[in-house]
């Protein structure tokens, strides 16, 4: 894990330098030579890229991700410890928003094929996919905060203003779940467990909740991994739309506003969050899967 | 439109508790997917997504008390400090947080007495005696004294912090020596206290706007023991001792800064609202869904409120447009060819439609702009300046060399790559093209990449924008003086310069006056390094019979201290 976030920090620490631009422009107040020089110097913006890159590293050891060329009051860990919560917070509600919606969902439209249950399960499916969060959150906001006023428009200080931002930004990965649902439901099905069972005269309710769901359920939870990694990371535009203060506000304006520090600290973190992530599914694989624990 | 906002409560978590009622009502009602054949079995299942929301929430109950007044600010403030800010949306937070001599008055924008009681000119309007207040205290309760005021000054021009608005106090003597390093000691800036309480101030020349400055918020005044003891992180450990009408409760990244009374300061009998939220929002529909909602209470600036709405919103009676100290601008790079020769940047000048802009595309109530120094300043008018004139642009396009536009070289026209930037740089293109046979190709760009553009005169012709610092014209004839960092065309004219410096020797009045518009002239009628394109209109939100204390003024100076809500919000 270390070599590849070294790499990663080593990428993105040449490449935000690369820009043109630098944090300290503004249209309002040119800065004087004076004033730039020691800017510079108070944040070493004045020595080689090599030794900049090498004191970064230096306090990356400390678990110090540098002071904000932009937010000078604040550090990065500070933002981090401000808004990381907050987004994954957000990201987990999401997570859960999409299994608990997208596995009734699947199984819906597994057990109603062929019928009308089926094809408006099927349907609503397709909208959740197909529609979004760029659309689906000012299409909710729209209607169940401005016009019903049931919900906050945004920001983020009850249980309440969670409710949106959840359902716009779980809505699609409910979809996806739903029909990975329905396709494992499908399969579980036309099994011969499922079949004796029927043969063996277990009741339309219990087949499908105790015999075929947990069958039905391998392709989700082999998605479960994936699907948190991208909920974690994907919350820019639900972030943005809602008022959030999360870390993807950051994770745009620190490189539009490059802020070298904010990005190569976010880009590490976001690079720890899905190593880990992926380290979790690994695990969970080999304990959920036979044929993996024994090689 | 149907408004669900909460009532106001000492706990503020409960403030939803108006939605609580509907969302529950709402809870008991089947939830299944109709049409489905199991909907007892699966039923139930339909509200886990609901319960996994109510109970995983803990993290985002509401935080103290509710608000007095929540105000939507703009972009998140880089810093709240003098010495960093750079922004508007800071500028508003920092004058409410640290005072400086004087102060803004919320009617006219223009300057009154602040920390200073009072202060005298020297007949060669030169020399300021200030005299401090003395019940003017922090908010800890310490008294101001004139070493605070020297610190807070004094730190604006210490090269060492890097201040990015310490130009203000270039006006006092030494002062840019000092920073610059050619003079070293603190002794020869014209800057010192008598006293405690009278301060003495010597400019390098008359400025009849320096009182006004001082209520500028790079001029407030910002407690040392704080700032020496906390450095960078003076505004975030802990509640830094203020000096102005509010002190700072909380700042929260993207989320809010609140601000409460000052019991402390001087006047607090006439700070109206004790509990102020600024939240920085930057995406027009949020804030105006978020005021619409009943969530806010006053949307602050026009880049706010989305511009497609604008025609709809100017319809409501909460919608003010005024006129406001900006001015929108296209800049030459003079150090390039053709650009280099004057006729050719008034034939430009004279081909663009600027009525056509305003009406059709910006549309928020902007005025056509003939000269830089937008209207309505006191004692000060500005020459007319161009207006279109299409024959007189192809005549003068000929006479440098481009009949018809032919043999002109390629040529760019730089922005910002925002929409409505866009939308005005089309229009430019077509304007030009039809009048005189020119095809500018356009070069939009990313923000930060924009301005190192400019700065660098990596450009032929780029849009840009002024708003003034203060009620002066000079607030905008001194970005083009040669060697001013913030020219960026390349253009430098002895004759304006000696104007402007001559200017600079004169006491107010008519004679200044004179040689400023002779300034002006020669920018705008003969020189043209910049083509104003048109002046500013100051746009906000807010329901006057809700909102008292904001007043429609030139430079939009609505100081917090005087806002306030009439009533339970909404």
């Amino acid at each position: 894990m270390i070599p590849v976030l070294l790499g990663i920090s080593f990428v993105v620490f040449g490449m935000i330098r690369a820009a043109p631009g630098g944090p300290f422009d503004t249209a309002r107040a040119a800065v004087s030579e004076e004033a730039r020089d020691a800017l510079r110097a108070r944040y070493h913006l004045d020595e080689p890229v090599w030794k900049q890159y090498g004191r970064f590293l230096a306090q990356l050891v400390k678990g110090d991700l540098g002071p904000s060329l932009k937010y000078r009051h604040h550090t990065v860990n500070d933002v981090l410890s401000q808004a990381l919560p907050v987004s994954m917070m957000l990201g987990v509600m999401a997570f859960l928003f999409a299994l608990a919606l997208g596995i009734p969902l699947g199984v819906a439209a597994a057990v109603g094929r062929g019928r009308a249950s089926g094809w408006l399960a099927e349907s609503a499916i397709l909208l959740c996919i197909s529609i979004p969060a760029l659309l689906l959150g000012p299409l909710l906001v729209l209607v169940f905060a401005v016009g019903l006023g049931w919900f906050p428009v945004g920001l983020w200080n009850s249980p309440w203003h969670a409710v949106l931002p959840v359902a716009t930004l779980g809505i699609f990965f409910a979809g996806r779940v739903a029909r990975l649902m329905r396709e494992g439901m499908m399969d579980a099905f036309g099994s011969s467990f499922v079949t004796a069972a029927r043969a063996r005269g277990v009741g339309e309710g219990s087949l499908i909740w105790r015999h075929a769901l947990p069958i039905g359920a391998t392709p989700v939870v082999s998605y479960a991994g994936p699907l948190l990694a991208d909920l974690l990371t994907g919350s820019f535009v639900v972030e943005n739309v809602f008022q959030i203060p999360g870390i993807g506000v950051f994770m745009v304006n620190s490189a539009l506003n490059r802020d070298y520090t904010m990005v190569v600290g976010l880009v590490l973190v976001y690079a720890v969050l899905l190593l880990m992530l992926n380290l979790v599914v690994d695990v969970a694989y080999t304990v959920l899967d036979p044929k993996v624990r024994h090689g | 439109m149907r408004n669900r906002a909460p009532a106001s409560n000492p706990r503020g978590r409960a403030a939803w508790s108006g939605e609580g009622r509907d969302f529950a009502a709402n809870r008991g009602r089947p939830l299944s997917l109709c049409g489905l054949e199991e909907p007892r079995r699966l039923g139930g299942i339909w509200v886990l997504p609901l319960l996994f929301l109510l109970g995983l929430t803990p993290g985002c109950g509401g935080r103290g008390p509710a608000p007095d007044l929540v105000i939507i600010n703009g972009k998140e403030p880089e810093s709240l400090d003098p010495a960093v800010m750079s922004g508007e949306a800071e500028g508003r937070i920092v004058q409410a947080l640290f005072e400086g001599l004087t102060r803004y008055n919320p009617t006219n924008g223009m300057a009154e007495p602040g920390l200073a009681e009072s202060w005298t000119l020297s007949e060669n309007g030169r020399r300021y005696r200030f005299r401090l207040r003395s019940e003017a205290r922090w908010s800890n309760g310490e008294p101001i004294r004139t070493k605070d005021v020297l610190y807070s000054w004094f730190r604006m021009i210490d090269p060492v912090e890097g201040s990015q608005y310490s130009s203000p106090f270039y006006l006092i003597r030494n002062a840019e020596a000092y920073q610059t390093g050619t003079v070293k000691s603190r002794a020869e800036v014209g800057m010192k206290a008598s006293d405690e309480l009278n301060l003495e101030v010597e400019l390098e020349n008359p400025a009849p706007y320096f009182v006004e400055l001082c209520a500028y918020a790079p001029m407030a005044v910002v407690p040392q023991q704080s700032i020496e003891r906390h450095r960078s992180a003076w505004l975030t450990q802990g509640q830094p001792p203020a000096s102005g009408a509010y002190t700072l409760v909380e700042w929260r990244l993207n989320d809010r800064v609140r601000l409460r009374k000052n019991p402390h300061y001087w006047d607090a009998a006439g700070v109206k609202s004790t509990l102020i939220d600024l939240l920085p929002v930057t995406h027009p529909t949020t804030a105006l869904n978020l005021y619409l909602s009943g969530q806010a209470d006053v949307i602050w600036d026009k880049d706010l409120i989305p511009s497609d709405l604008v025609e709809t919103l100017r319809k409501r009676p909460d919608f003010h447009s005024f006129d406001y100290l900006a001015t929108y601008f296209l800049r030459f790079n003079t150090t390039r060819k053709p650009f280099h020769d004057p006729r050719v940047r008034r034939a430009l000048a004279l081909a663009i439609d600027k009525r056509r802009i305003v009406e059709q595309i910006t549309r928020g109530g902007e005025r056509p702009a003939g000269h830089l120094v937008p209207p309505g300043l006191p004692g000060y008018v500005s020459p007319p300046g161009l207006s279109v004139d299409p024959d007189r642009a192809r005549a003068l396009l000929a006479e440098a060399g481009f009949p018809g536009g032919a043999g002109f070289p390629k040529f760019h026209y730089h922005f910002d790559s925002r929409k409505s930037q866009e939308n005005i740089a089309v229009q430019i293109q077509a304007m030009w093209e039809k009048e005189l046979g020119l095809r500018a190709e356009l070069r939009p760009q990313e923000w930060q990449v924009y301005l190192n553009t400019q700065s660098q005169l990596d450009y032929d012709i780029s849009r840009s924008s002024w708003i003034g610092d203060y009620n002066d014209p000079t607030t905008f004839l001194d970005l083009f003086a040669g060697g001013n960092l913030n020219n960026r065309t390349g253009w430098k004219h002895e004759k304006y310069d000696t104007l402007l410096k001559r200017a600079g020797a004169e006491p107010a009045g008519p004679a200044r006056a004179e040689l400023l518009r002779q300034a002006e002239t020669l920018l705008v009628e003969q020189e043209m390094p910049v083509v104003p394109l048109y002046f500013y209109a100051g746009m906000q939100i807010h329901d006057p019979r809700r909102i008292e204390g904001i007043h429609p003024n030139l430079r939009a100076e609505h100081p917090l201290r005087a806002v306030a809500r009439r009533g339970a919000r909404r």
